[in-house]
């Protein structure tokens, strides 16, 4: 998890979102335990409130749930909810984001068709 | 009833209005940011909160007790200070003591602990303590106080980056163990930010901002752009500053961002706590336009 203060995103969002990227990667995987709220405000300097805030929203959409007297784990399922979550916003943050830019360097829709492609296929791992 | 309220405080010194007609209240479970330029009146305030001088006019209440010359109300606060007042040639840990001895709640714990972390010998003696090392002995003192409500003036003053990363994770890990009332006074304002839940910006006397922390950031911006297109954007929106870049102006806002409203060629980005202060508090002229 790393949270950026210059970052235009709210402190507490950038609490779910790290959580849910290690859901993603499998270091907080189904059925274990999550950084406590205690760890993750002193861990990055923030205000308990703030770590909480990040967490509960991770409750409240299912991803997370609290065993009483223990703290927080991972839901089971949480994996393919992050995803299908990142899936919905992936149009709005990358790729509005991605063709402004292009439109200011008069890039056509094939030449970024073609970047992307290229791209898309180093990656391939 | 658990708090500290201020009702319609002002205090002058002869012709200087230190503080003008200040209402404010600090809750219980709270980490406050009280943030001022120099001469802003914020230790005019820590002073009168903690009975060190005495209001003109207005009220100061301590969980529903009146403040002044109130041994009892005074014994729930702790102020860390820029001053030290234990005897020069008395040893750190005689020092803890002492403090041991004034404060009921005060933990010898917590206190060699927080020392420990520090890597500070308690063998010192005060007179043989560098700036760093008096303030991790008075940020020791203060978070192993107990008091209910802890302020703490300037509390990272000579401490080196690593020192003052180590200071806000123990304060963070101190409030969770011992949720008080904690009221930061720093001019460090970019460090403190993540930790400060409400933020009290003081100018010139007056409560400038007193909301929190999130909110305040949620509102504050810049749109830049070619100077006609910035104008246009700006107009009836409560702008608090610009910069200029030849033919590129910046514009600093204050208000709820809606990013469809946004035109194409104009870039926004968030201010942070530092900036949003720098924009609100600085004076006309001196603020360094002419420098280039």
């Amino acid at each position: 998890m790393k949270i950026n203060f210059a970052d235009e995103r709210p402190i507490f969002i950038q609490v779910a979102e790290g959580i849910e990227d290690g859901i993603l990667v499998g270091a907080y995987p189904e059925g274990e335990q999550v950084p406590s709220t205690t760890e993750i405000s002193v861990t990055y300097k923030i205000n308990p409130a703030t770590a909480l805030k990040g967490v509960t929203r991770l409750a409240e959409e299912g991803i997370l749930y609290k065993q009483r007297g223990l703290g927080m784990f991972v839901s089971q399922g949480a994996v393919e909810r992050v995803r299908q979550k990142r899936k919905a916003a992936f149009s709005e943050q990358y790729i509005s984001r991605l063709t402004r830019e292009a439109k200011r360097l008069n890039l056509t829709l094939g030449e970024i068709v073609e970047l992307i492609e290229r791209s898309y296929n180093r990656e391939k791992d | 009833m658990k708090k500290i309220e201020l009702t319609n405080v002002s205090k002058s010194y002869g012709h200087v209005e230190a503080v003008k007609n200040v209402s404010l209240t600090f809750e219980q479970h709270k980490i406050y940011g009280l943030l001022g330029r120099n001469g802003a009146g914020k230790s005019t305030l820590l002073n009168m909160i903690t009975s060190r001088v005495f209001p003109d006019s207005g009220e100061i209440t301590v969980d529903g007790d009146h403040a002044i010359e109130n041994d009892y109300a005074m014994g729930k606060i702790h102020l860390m200070s820029e001053n030290n007042y234990y005897p020069e040639s008395m040893r750190i840990r005689d020092a803890l003591r002492l403090a041991g001895a004034l404060y009921p709640d005060f933990c010898m714990k917590t206190a060699n602990s927080l020392a420990e972390s520090w890597g500070l010998d308690t063998k010192k003696k005060m007179k043989e303590l560098s700036t760093g090392m008096n303030t991790m002995f008075k940020a020791s003192v203060a978070l192993a106080s107990g008091a209910p409500y802890i302020f703490l003036d300037e509390p990272v003053l000579g401490l080196d980056a690593v020192h003052r990363d180590l200071f806000y994770k123990l304060v963070v890990a101190q409030f969770e163990k011992h949720p008080a009332c904690y009221v930061l006074s720093t001019h460090l304002i970019e460090e403190a930010a993540g930790i400060i839940e409400d933020v009290i910006i003081i100018n010139a006397g007056e409560i400038l901002v007193n909301e929190p922390t999130e909110q305040l950031l949620s509102q504050g911006y810049t749109v830049t752009g070619p100077e006609a297109v910035v104008n246009t954007f700006i107009a009836g929106r409560s702008c608090i500053g610009h910069d200029q870049l030849g033919g590129m102006k910046s514009a600093y806002l204050l208000e709820p961002l809606d990013g469809s409203q946004v035109p194409d060629g104009l870039q926004t980005t968030k201010l942070n706590l530092q900036q949003l202060f720098v924009q609100l508090t600085k004076r006309e002229g001196g603020n360094g336009h002419d420098l280039a």
